[in-house]
C-alpha cells in the first residue's frame, strides 16, 4: 500500500558543494531548513520535486523529506533530516558553523 | 616501499584529467547526475548527507612521510584541516568541493596515490596487515604480495563490473591482524611440508547484512600460482555470482547456495586453464620484492629505563618488532573526546616526521583506524612517546575499551540508519579512567551505524549496530565476535537500546565481566567464551532476569 502523503518539503545537496538545500517558495534554494516550503498538497509536492530533478546543473539527488510548521519555519520530522539540517555532532563543521 | 615508475605515473595522472574533464561537463549540464554517478564513484568521490565525500586508496596501509604530508596538505587546502582513517585503511576526505577534487586527485597523484576503486563493484583497495614487515610472528612480509594484487586488479578489465565489490586481505603472520576472514578472499601466509612459503587461501567472507566467515579453499596454494588462482576465483564469481538481487550479489552467496566443494571444484577448473595460458610477471616479482628489503636498521644500544608514562605506553602500544632493539608503535587515534580514526593536518605532519626521523619513513594504517611506527628503535621510544604528547597523540590505549572502532555512521553517511560517533565517544567517556580501562584489559568494541557494517561490529567482542527503529535511533547489541585467527561471528544479544540507554548497557556488560573473570588474566572474550552468553545477557537485559526469577 503506497504511504499516505504528509506535509513535506523538496530537499537536495548542492551540485558544487554537496550542501544540504531547501527549495523556498521562491523558488530559490536556501541552506536553511526553515526556509524551505511546506506543501501540504500531494500533486503540488510532486510537481515541484519534478521540477526540482530538472534543476540537475544546480542540484543532486532532490526527494521530498515530511516536516512541520515550527517557530522558525519549517522543521523536520525524521533524526535524520534534523542531522542534515544542522550538521554532524562531532564538529561544528556543518550548519552550526554559520549560526 | 613501492615506487610509481612512468607506467603508473602516467597511468594516474590520465585518469585525473579524464575525470577534470567529467567534472568540467557535469558543471556545465553536458552530464546528468545519473550519468556522472558511476564516474564519480569510480574515482572514489561519494555524495554524503552533508557534502562529498573522497575516498583515497592507502595500498595495503602503507604510507610514506612525503604522502602523509600531502594528505595533511589536502585536508588544509581542500577540506576542513582533518582526514577520517578507515577500517578499510583508506582515508577519506568529508568535505571537498566537487570543483577541486581533479585538483585533489592531482596532489594524490604527485605523492603516487589515487582514489581508483574505492567505490563500485570492483576489487577495492587490497589490505595487509598493520604490523607487515615488522611483526616478530611474520612468517613473511606479507606486502609484497599485496602490492602484486593490486597491480593485477587495478584496471583489471574483466573484473570491472562484478556482481558486486570484492575485497581481498593479506596476512603474512599466523596471528591475523588483518581480518583476513571478513573478505571474499582472505590471503594467510603458511609454510608447506618443505618449509616453502604459500598461502591459505580463504573465500566467501564477508560482514554486512549477511555475517559470513571465509572459508578455506586451498589449504596450501605455492606463490608462484597466486595470480592465476586469484584469476579463477574471480572469473567464477563474475558468472556465478548473483546479479538480480544487490543483497545476494557478494561471492559469500555462491558459497551459501552452492557450497564449498561445488566452488572449489569452479575454482580448480578454471584455475587449470589459467595456469595454462599464464606467464610468470617475474621481472614485476623481483621488482616489487626490491621494493620492499629492509631498511638500513639502526645500531644503538637500548635504555633500560624508562619514565612511568613511557613504560605505561609501552605496555599498551608497543608490539614486539622482529629485531630485538626495535619496536613497533601503535599511535592511538582514539584520544578521549576525539572522533575515531580522525586526524588533524597538524598530526599528520608530526606523525610524517616522525616516521622520517624513527621509522625509516614507513608508517601504517590499520583496520582499527591507528596509525602506527613500524620501526622505531627502542633507544628512541622515550622521544617518540614525548612527540606524540605534545599533539594529543600519546593516549595509551591500543587495544583497551576506548580503542573502539567506528564508522563515520550518521554523523556524515548517507546509507547510515543511526549515529556511531557519539555512541563511541560516550563509551569512551564513561571509561575515561585510564586505571580503570586498564584492569579491564583487552576489549574490542566495534560500531556500525548500518547494516552495512563499515565498523565491523560482527567481528567485535561487543558489537554495536545503530539501526532506526520507531523514528528513533536503536542500537543493538552482539557479543563474542572476533576478527582474529579465531574468528567468530558475534551473536546478538537481544531487544536495541536507546541513544540514551547504549553506553549504560556497555557499562553494565563491562562489570558483569569484572564479577566474572576468573582472573585478571582472563579477558572478556575468554570469559565469554567460557561462560557463554547468558551471564552477559543477565546484565544487559536485568529486567527480563528479575521476571523469570
Amino acid at each position: 500500500m503506497a504511504k499516505k502523503f504528509k506535509t513535506s518539503i523538496v530537499t537536495a545537496n548542492d551540485l558544487l558543494t554537496g550542501d544540504v538545500v531547501y527549495l523556498t517558495a521562491a523558488g530559490d534554494w536556501s541552506l536553511r531548513h526553515g526556509d524551505a516550503e511546506l506543501l501540504t498538497e500531494e500533486a503540488q509536492a510532486q510537481t515541484l520535486l519534478r521540477a526540482a530533478e530538472e534543476q540537475y546543473d544546480q542540484v543532486v539527488g532532490p526527494y521530498l523529506a515530511e516536516a512541520e510548521p515550527g517557530p522558525d519555519g519549517a522543521r523536520p520530522i525524521h533524526f535524520r533530516e534534523a542531522f542534515r539540517a544542522r550538521g554532524p555532532s562531532n564538529y561544528p563543521h556543518g550548519k552550526q558553523a554559520q549560526g | 616501499m613501492y615506487q610509481y615508475d612512468d607506467f603508473d605515473d602516467t597511468f594516474v595522472r590520465e585518469r585525473v584529467e579524464i575525470f577534470r574533464s567529467q567534472v568540467a561537463r557535469r558543471l556545465d549540464g553536458s552530464l546528468t547526475e545519473d550519468e556522472f554517478k558511476p564516474l564519480r564513484l569510480q574515482n572514489g568521490l561519494y555524495l554524503q548527507l552533508h557534502a562529498y565525500m573522497l575516498r583515497v586508496a592507502i595500498p595495503y596501509g602503507t604510507l610514506s612521510s612525503r604522502q602523509m604530508r600531502q594528505l595533511a596538505m589536502i585536508a588544509e587546502r581542500w577540506d576542513k584541516g582533518y582526514g577520517h582513517f578507515t577500517t578499510r585503511q583508506n582515508i577519506q576526505f568529508n568535505w571537498p568541493k566537487l570543483r577541486d577534487v581533479p585538483d585533489i586527485l592531482g596532489a594524490l597523484a604527485d605523492v603516487g596515490m589515487h582514489a581508483i576503486q574505492t567505490s563500485g563493484n570492483c576489487v577495492r583497495n587490497v589490505t595487509a596487515d598493520h604490523f607487515a614487515g615488522a611483526a616478530a610472528d611474520e612468517i613473511e612480509d606479507p606486502r609484497p604480495t599485496a602490492e602484486l594484487v593490486r597491480q593485477w586488479s587495478t584496471d583489471h578489465p574483466e573484473f570491472a563490473f562484478l556482481p558486486r565489490k570484492f575485497k581481498i586481505a593479506v596476512s603474512g603472520s599466523p596471528n591475523d591482524r588483518a581480518v583476513t576472514k571478513s573478505h571474499d578472499i582472505g590471503l594467510r601466509m603458511v609454510l608447506n611440508d618443505a618449509g616453502e612459503p604459500g598461502y591459505e587461501v580463504s573465500v566467501g567472507g564477508g560482514l554486512g547484512r549477511t555475517p559470513i566467515l571465509a572459508q578455506v579453499i586451498r589449504r596450501f596454494l605455492p606463490k608462484a600460482d597466486l595470480l592465476p588462482y586469484l584469476e579463477a576465483i574471480l572469473q567464477v564469481y563474475n558468472l556465478r555470482g548473483r546479479r538480480d538481487n544487490k543483497h545476494k550479489a557478494r561471492l559469500k552467496i555462491v558459497l551459501h547456495e552452492h557450497g564449498l566443494e561445488q566452488v572449489r571444484l569452479w575454482v580448480e577448473e578454471a584455475f587449470q586453464a589459467q595456469r595454462t595460458l599464464f606467464t610468470p610477471p617475474d621481472d614485476l616479482i623481483r621488482k616489487i620484492a626490491a621494493s620492499f628489503t629492509e631498511p638500513q636498521w639502526k645500531d644503538a644500544p637500548v635504555p633500560p629505563v624508562l619514565s612511568p608514562g613511557v613504560a605505561q605506553f609501552l605496555r599498551t602500544n608497543v608490539a614486539r618488532h622482529k629485531r630485538l632493539d626495535h619496536a613497533i608503535v601503535t599511535v592511538s587515534l582514539k584520544a578521549r573526546g576525539e572522533t575515531p580514526g580522525d586526524a588533524t593536518a597538524e598530526q599528520m605532519r608530526v606523525l610524517a616526521n616522525l616516521a622520517e626521523r624513527y621509522s625509516h619513513d614507513e608508517l601504517r594504517i590499520s583496520h582499527e583506524q591507528n596509525v602506527i611506527l613500524p620501526h622505531v628503535h627502542r633507544a628512541d621510544l622515550a622521544a617518540v612517546h614525548a612527540a606524540l604528547e605534545r599533539v594529543g597523540l600519546a593516549t595509551p590505549n591500543a587495544g583497551l575499551i576506548s580503542d573502539i572502532i567506528s564508522c563515520p555512521g550518521m554523523d556524515y553517511c548517507a546509507l547510515a540508519t543511526a549515529r556511531s560517533i557519539p555512541v563511541a565517544k560516550g563509551i569512551a567517556e564513561a571509561f575515561a579512567d585510564m586505571a580503570r580501562q586498564r584492569d579491564i584489559g583487552g576489549l574490542k568494541i566495534k560500531i556500525s551505524g548500518c547494516i552495512n557494517a563499515c565498523g565491523h561490529h560482527h567481528v567485535g567482542h561487543i558489537g554495536i549496530l545503530g539501526l532506526e527503529k520507531a523514528g528513533v535511533e536503536s542500537y543493538q547489541v552482539t557479543l563474542g565476535g572476533d576478527g582474529t585467527e579465531t574468528a567468530a561471528i558475534g551473536e546478538r544479544a537481544g531487544p536495541g537500546f536507546s541513544a540514551d540507554e547504549i553506553v549504560p548497557a556497555v557499562e553494565r556488560l563491562v562489570e558483569a565481566y569484572l564479577a566474572l573473570r576468573a582472573s585478571r588474566d582472563e579477558t572478556f572474550i575468554r570469559t565469554y567464551r567460557r561462560l557463554g552468553a547468558q551471564p552477559f545477557k543477565d546484565a544487559l537485559y536485568p529486567e527480563v532476569k528479575s521476571d523469570a526469577a
